[in-house]
């Protein structure tokens, strides 16, 4: 049994019609339990008072936004190599949610830098590297639009999406030659002394597994819809030949 | 390929092919950023190198379309697909052709508005060097663009959306340079920086576009 089957529409329909629910359900459960212990179950910061909460929402959202872009490009290549439609339309299915996560990060962002920077916005790497995130996330989606012929879209967005990673990732390190940042570094990380308290980790690293969840069962509905909608237009082509 | 360029050179300079056009741009939005913030000299020194690199990016961006969608029109593009010349190269002598036209006059006038808009005169020469330097990523950039939505039927505003995140890095390292040159510092370090962007886009883009063209003429 080889990840290969799954690009059979036939059985990825039928795999993930059954886990659908289950990844949806543990995503429900995880961020009800994560953002409750994170806003009611933890204590205030002893600097940013009660505004350190919108974390919960903030770093997960970030995560999120950035992978979704880092999973379009697997999914490109996947397309542009094994040629399996499966992968193309995940790609097609994660941007909107990719892009929905990178507003809501800089929107958080916005709300959480007024009380504690006194600013909505700073032209801080970090921030502004996420309105660039933007810009791409904006102009992929676009083009898949633009585009009638279905094959000829995925192929475009797939070269799009290659090139766009690498510019993506060449704009993170150039904007920190041209403005030095107002934003902490990591919040998370293994092995570093300098991130956020245990008592706040816990619950974050919660919200974040559920965002995971969260994001992987909005992609599985968007690519079962995509997959449907192939299979609708592929049945009225079909009518109108006979 | 040598043949390719002349043709194209040609067809651009000729009448109707808008050669100019992006230089009259570059001028009008150099006149008017004065309109809206003021007259004072002291602020237009403070902003003239991002404003004259911004012009000079949207003026490369305003003639983009025209790289391939004429030749795409008329079956141009098809010949040359089929043609012994790769068509990586075709892209790249087509990016050639789009800088000799539009990037190069725009790095010989800009100093002109410079004047204009109070550039310290330290600053001139880097003006010019990091646009020599720069506007060639721009038009490869741009025809990568050009290649993706070629096959559209109002492809220019899209081709802006697409093309537009792309320019920032060479954007960033661009004005710094002539940011750096106002002020006086050592310029070598976003100068090299550019340069590179320049070189690798110069180097692996060409391949990205001809299989965007290729996907279109499918």
């Amino acid at each position: 049994m080889s990840i290969w089957d799954y690009a059979n529409p036939r059985k990825f329909m039928q795999t993930s019609g059954v886990v659908l629910p289950w990844i949806a359900g543990l995503a429900m459960l995880m961020l009800t339990v994560g953002l409750f212990w994170g806003f009611f179950f933890t204590p205030d910061d002893y600097k940013q008072g009660s505004t350190v909460k919108i974390i919960y929402i903030h770093v997960p959202a970030a995560f999120i936004a950035i992978n979704a872009w880092a999973m379009m490009l697997v999914t490109s290549l996947i397309w542009l190599i094994r040629r399996h439609h499966v992968s193309a339309l995940a790609a097609k299915a994660a941007a909107p949610v990719g892009l929905v996560m990178t507003l809501i990060a800089l929107l958080t962002g916005a709300i959480w830098g007024q009380p504690m920077w006194g600013t909505w916005w700073a032209w801080d790497p970090r921030l502004t590297s996420f309105l660039i995130l933007l810009l791409f996330y904006l102009g992929y989606i676009a083009l898949w639009d633009a585009i009638e012929n279905p094959d000829a879209a995925a192929d475009l967005t797939s070269v799009l999406c290659l090139v766009g990673s690498i510019f993506a990732f060449l704009s993170r390190y150039a904007v920190l030659f041209w403005s030095q940042g107002l934003h902490q570094g990591a919040s998370l990380s293994v092995d570093s002394e300098e991130h956020v308290s245990n008592v706040f980790a816990y619950p974050l690293w919660l919200c974040i597994a559920g965002f995971v969840m969260l994001f992987v069962a909005l992609v599985l509905i968007r690519t079962r819809t995509e997959i449907r909608a192939r299979r609708l237009s592929a049945l009225e082509a079909r009518d109108r030949m006979a | 390929m040598i043949a390719l360029l002349t043709r194209d050179l040609r067809l651009a300079t000729r009448a109707g092919g808008g050669f100019g056009l992006s230089l009259a741009f570059f001028l009008i939005l150099v006149t008017l950023v004065p309109f809206g913030v003021g007259p004072e000299a002291s602020r237009l020194t403070l902003i003239a190198p991002g404003i004259l690199w911004v012009g000079a990016l949207l003026a490369s961006l305003l003639s983009l379309d025209r790289i391939f969608a004429l030749d795409f029109e008329d079956g141009t593009l098809d010949q040359l697909a089929t043609a012994p010349v790769p068509l990586e190269a075709v892209a790249t002598m087509k990016a050639l052709a789009h800088w000799l036209t539009t990037g190069l006059p725009l790095a010989l006038i800009a100093p002109v508005l410079g004047i204009l808009l109070h550039l310290p005169s330290a600053a001139m020469p880097w003006l010019t060097v990091s646009l020599l330097v720069g506007t060639p990523a721009l038009s490869v950039i741009g025809a990568f663009g050009a290649g993706l939505t070629v096959g559209l039927k109002r492809g220019g505003l899209l081709l802006s959306l697409l093309v537009l995140p792309l320019y920032v890095p060479t954007l960033i390292f661009g004005a710094e340079v002539v940011r750096r040159g106002a002020e006086g510092t050592a310029t070598a370090t976003p100068l090299a920086f550019l340069a590179a962007i320049t070189l690798a886009s110069l180097a692996g883009l060409p391949y990205a576009t001809a299989a965007a063209i290729r996907v279109n003429l499918r």
